[in-house]
């Protein structure tokens, strides 16, 4: 069994994230938008959509949520689902999608995920464990956790600040080419990371993603529906997906994450080498997040992570294309939109859409989705056929 | 322990479940208990009903040590939450003799802390009915 060039994403819609959400704007006011651009752009019909993969907005949660957006937004799905699996959400659904229209259970699958950040700091672990044991002791919120991720790399491996800051400079470098980033209008240099506010330490202001409101859809369909799309389809080759824990402290290591294991899976399904991938869009909550993913991934020997950014140009122009919409670290995190923007650039890089930033010949492209502290990860592979 | 008897603590307080009932209670004493399996010998955090490495029904409430090593720490300067908002403050995860991992706070001056440097554990009775597991350089 294997997803291999079973369905296509055909489809996509990306709002330009907001610091602040226009007046009177809902989670679900956004997904009506997406989902009339996200169709367009398919080149389909509203009752082609038979197939609804759903995140749940932080502003507007609620149970039984698949149906209550679905009626919203007058879709009547074959097949319906919340993908809860944090910032690897957005990845989750691009698989589940083609596995619901391989198994004949869909054939036009709408992924989508829209939300508001809400001004305020009362942020409290939703699972209870994290509420009991973590947040006694100022465990709240993501940033704690990646910052002992980093620690225990510079610890390990030697990991140097300038390394780490070298992702989010060159990730800038793409932002400035990109009109949907939030982060677009002056270029950063490492002083500039190194010199801005440390917040945990060793992670400095500019290492660290910038909530916002928006969101994102895509629309992953059956060969079949492929024929008659607008665009050129971006095939999905490979996909993993791995948990091993939920809070860090009680990951089998920090460093080594599960990753690994989602990225074998994708690699082998897809039958391709890590050579002849195009461009990488790692998810990227932090720098030392694309790091560890650097080297769980494959790209580089484990450790290693450092040296291979300082050593490579992660533009569109370079040797290395990374996060070639500027990652979420300048494009902005707009929930669970941040982890869908990096599947959105896939898509529109092999689709030839990249404009300004293009990067040249692009064919395969891997992306990564990590949800919570590295705890969900999901691996895909796609692929623009000749 | 309720939270109504919170005094003037404002930073979020344990709620113990009936699982992990024992381990505050023991907290409070001033004694750090950890359960450990009967069946695969594994020491077990935080507290379950069966054993996550081998799902047997026998765990049983030890005494351990208190002392560890600093598995990694941020020192966290600006905080998520208001409620941490009073200043610098060191979290961490320790990694106790025994193996398990605990989320918990390095008391020491932010600069002096180190991934690998040894320590042991203190109570911190934070209120009246509330115990939090501390720890300190050994």
């Amino acid at each position: 069994m294997s997803l291999k060039g079973k369905a296509a994403a055909i489809g996509i819609a990306e709002l330009k994230p907001w610091k602040e959400p226009p007046p009177d704007t809902t989670p679900l006011s956004l997904m009506a938008r997406l989902t009339a651009e996200a169709i367009a752009d398919a080149g389909l019909e509203k009752k082609d959509i038979d197939g609804f993969l759903v995140g749940m907005p932080v502003a507007d949660p609620g149970f039984i949520y698949p149906a209550s957006a679905a009626e919203v937004l007058g879709i009547n799905p074959r097949m319906l689902n919340i993908v809860d699996i944090g910032g690897a959400s957005p990845a989750g659904m691009i698989w589940r999608a083609a596995a619901a229209i391989n198994a004949g259970m869909a054939d036009a699958v709408l992924c989508i995920v829209a939300d508001l950040n809400k001004a305020g700091d009362q942020k409290v672990p939703v699972i209870s464990v994290q509420r009991e044991f973590e947040a006694p002791y100022g465990n709240i919120g993501a940033n704690c956790g990646y910052a002992m991720i980093a620690n225990r790399h510079i610890y390990e491996y030697g990991t140097e600040p300038e390394q780490m800051a070298k992702v989010a400079v060159d990730q800038r470098k793409n932002a400035l080419k990109n009109p949907l980033a939030t982060f677009n209008d002056k270029p950063l240099t490492i002083n500039d990371v190194l010199n801005s506010r440390m917040i945990v330490d060793p992670l400095h202001l500019y290492e660290i993603v910038s909530p916002c409101s928006g969101g994102s859809a895509v629309i992953v369909a059956s060969p079949e529906v492929a024929k008659r799309a607008k665009n050129p389809p971006a095939w999905l080759l490979g996909a993993g997906e791995f948990s091993n824990h939920s809070s860090i402290t009680y990951a089998p290591s920090l460093t080594d994450s599960p990753i690994k294991p989602a990225a074998d899976a994708a690699f082998k399904m897809a039958g391709v080498d890590r050579k002849d991938v195009d461009l990488v869009c790692p998810y990227d909550c932090y720098t030392i997040t694309v790091l560890v993913t650097f080297e769980d991934a494959g790209f580089c020997k484990k450790g290693q992570g450092g040296p291979f950014a300082a050593e490579h140009d992660l533009t569109y122009a370079g040797d290395f294309p990374c996060n070639t919409h500027g990652g979420q670290l300048s494009f902005g995190q707009p929930g669970l939109g941040g982890g869908m923007s990096h599947v959105v650039e896939a898509i529109r890089q092999l689709m030839g859409r990249g404009g300004e930033r293009q990067v040249k010949d692009a064919s395969l492209a891997y992306v990564n989705g990590n949800g919570g502290i590295m705890s969900e990860q999901v691996s895909l592979i796609m692929e623009r056929r000749a | 322990m309720s939270e109504l008897n919170r005094g003037d603590y404002r930073k979020p307080l344990p709620k113990p479940s009936p699982t992990s009932r024992p381990f505050w209670e023991a907290a409070r004493r001033h004694e750090l208990r950890l359960q450990r399996c009967g069946a695969c010998n594994h020491y077990v955090y935080y507290p379950r009903d069966r054993c996550p490495y081998c799902m047997a029904d026998k765990l049983e409430w030890r005494d351990v040590s208190g002392r560890g090593k600093v598995h990694s720490y941020t020192v966290v300067r600006r905080a998520s939450t208001r409620s941490f908002a009073d200043g610098p403050y060191v979290l961490a995860i320790v990694e106790l003799d025994e193996g398990p991992h605990m989320t918990t706070n390095v008391v020491a001056s932010p600069e002096s802390v180190k991934v690998g440097m040894p320590v042991t554990v203190f109570f911190d009775d934070v209120t009246p009915e509330h115990t939090l597991v501390k720890f300190k350089p050994a």
